[in-house]
């Protein structure tokens, strides 16, 4: 069972939904019991990085999260789960749950793309990802796979987390983690094919633990 | 590098497509989720459904339908049409989709575009416009109108302030469509979304007027779109999405290719 963790902060049915066409079990809960007893958790999370930290602290799902962390349960953080991974947010000027070194950065309206065009924030769109690392999220997806993002601030974790970075007026860093820790940029639930994979072989890894590798 | 995108448009009455869909080799599909899916499949980057559904009761098909939709197919939705309450936009994103498409409603209540940006967040709102060409003059200095309730409605305002007033609000994307290209299958109206995305920062969606593959590549290089929305040249089966997308990717236009 993987559980994808409530804390009131935007949509969490669209993890959901992508999970249960993959027929892999799962549940939205703010119950700390299911969350320790989760095989992988899901930290998913659209809105404002402050509001987010305030409901993280307002539920008590913050804390529940770096604990599973501490004990190893593999996590996946999506978009804003992943920038609030980090230490801190520019938005709002957050300081955040810093599992990760780190901090969330802003996209800058005068950066340009590789045509010369100005870029256009927030970043909407779907793009491609640059493996640096290989990790067992990667499997089977191809290299020209593209996946949706839709965000106005990047992450931009300790280098040796690095796993993929994405090209938008320069480069980011769009997938990062460690161990059994992830987080992606973008929304797999909303990328098509390389999306589902994607959460299929963090529910694989979860499963199997590190033979997936 | 951001790819560009194909948005395809469906229109959904009482729970059906208004208009049948050809699938190369097959027959008239009036089913919007069998449509949505088939169209994900062919490469579609995004899904819009215009609700055009006459009364409000009958909403609860149009819901059903995206929630269908929303198990389906995993690329962004987009919902519009008779939405006028800050609950409607709520129904329609707890139903799956992750955009709201406001047109009328956003002319008649601009705070409901605040009001929607600041609960659900910037991405999560689109603005549609319907806009008309006009003589340049004190009241439309760009020379472009703007119109409600379907196109039918003018009202006094600019579009291009407009545009400008919208991304204020908070909108994190704008869908112009020209009601003077709309129908006609003779190409975007270039210089209208060329003016509308050198005026603001977001995101610009081009509608109205694709009748062929250079059509769209001019959007997308000349008329500076972000995303370029296509409803019967595709609907009638005249092209594929793979065909257009081909046509834009061999002229330099960055596109999504493997989905």
């Amino acid at each position: 069972m993987l559980a994808i963790l409530d804390y009131k902060a935007g949509n969490q049915t669209s993890v959901a939904r992508a999970l249960n066409f993959l027929k892999v079990p799962c549940v939205i809960t703010d119950s700390r019991n299911e969350v320790a007893n989760a095989k992988g958790i899901i930290f998913p999370g659209v809105g404002a990085a402050g509001q987010a930290m305030q409901n993280l602290q307002s539920t008590g799902m913050g804390e529940v999260l770096i604990e599973a962390v501490s004990r190893g349960i593999p996590v996946l953080g999506i978009c804003l789960g992943c920038q609030i991974m980090l230490e801190a947010s520019a938005e709002n000027n957050t300081r955040t749950l810093g599992i990760v070194p780190g901090e969330c950065l802003a996209f800058d309206p005068a950066w340009q793309e590789e045509n010369g065009e100005r870029i256009r924030v927030p970043h909407m769109g779907w793009n491609s990802l640059k493996v640096q690392r290989p990790s067992a999220l990667f499997k089977g997806i191809e290299p020209e796979a593209q996946f949706y993002f839709v965000h106005s601030y990047y992450p931009c974790p300790a280098g040796e987390f690095v796993l993929a970075t994405t090209y938008y007026g320069r480069e980011f860093c769009s997938v990062y983690g460690k161990d059994a820790l992830w987080a992606v940029q973008f929304h797999p639930e909303k990328s098509g094919r390389p999306g589902l994979r994607l959460l299929r072989n963090f529910y694989d890894y979860c499963v199997e633990g590190r033979d997936a590798e | 590098m951001l790819s560009k995108r194909i948005v395809l448009c469906l229109d959904v009455r009482d729970g059906k497509l208004t208009k049948g869909i050809k699938f190369a080799g097959n027959v008239d599909i009036g089913d919007p989720v069998e449509s949505a899916r088939r169209y994900s499949e062919e490469g579609a980057d995004e899904i819009v459904f215009y609700d055009i559904t006459a009364s409000a009761e009958r909403r609860g098909i149009f819901l059903d339908v995206v929630e269908k939709v929303a198990s389906q197919v995993f690329v962004p939705l987009c919902v519009g049409g008779g939405l006028s309450h800050i609950d409607d936009l709520d129904a329609v994103l707890q139903a799956g989709a992750e955009k709201i498409s406001l047109n009328t409603a956003a002319v008649k209540k601009p705070e409901l575009i605040s009001e929607g940006a600041a609960r659900y967040g910037s991405q999560a709102i689109v603005v549609g416009m319907d806009v008309l060409k006009v003589e340049p003059n004190e009241i439309f200095p760009s020379g472009y109108q703007i119109y409600i309730n379907g196109g039918r409605t003018p009202v006094a305002l600019d579009a291009l302030a407009w545009a400008k007033q919208c991304q204020e609000l908070g909108a994190g994307e704008l869908c112009i469509n020209s009601i003077d290209a709309d129908g006609t299958l003779d190409g975007y109206e270039l210089n209208l979304n060329a003016m509308m995305a050198e005026a603001v920062n977001i995101p610009i969606i081009a509608s109205g007027g694709a009748g062929n593959p250079a059509h769209i590549h001019e959007v997308l290089t000349r008329g500076r779109a972000s995303a370029a929305l296509l409803a019967s040249i595709v609907h009638y089966g005249q092209y594929t999405i793979k065909q257009l997308k081909d046509y834009a990717s061999e002229r330099g236009v960055p596109m999504r290719l493997t989905w």
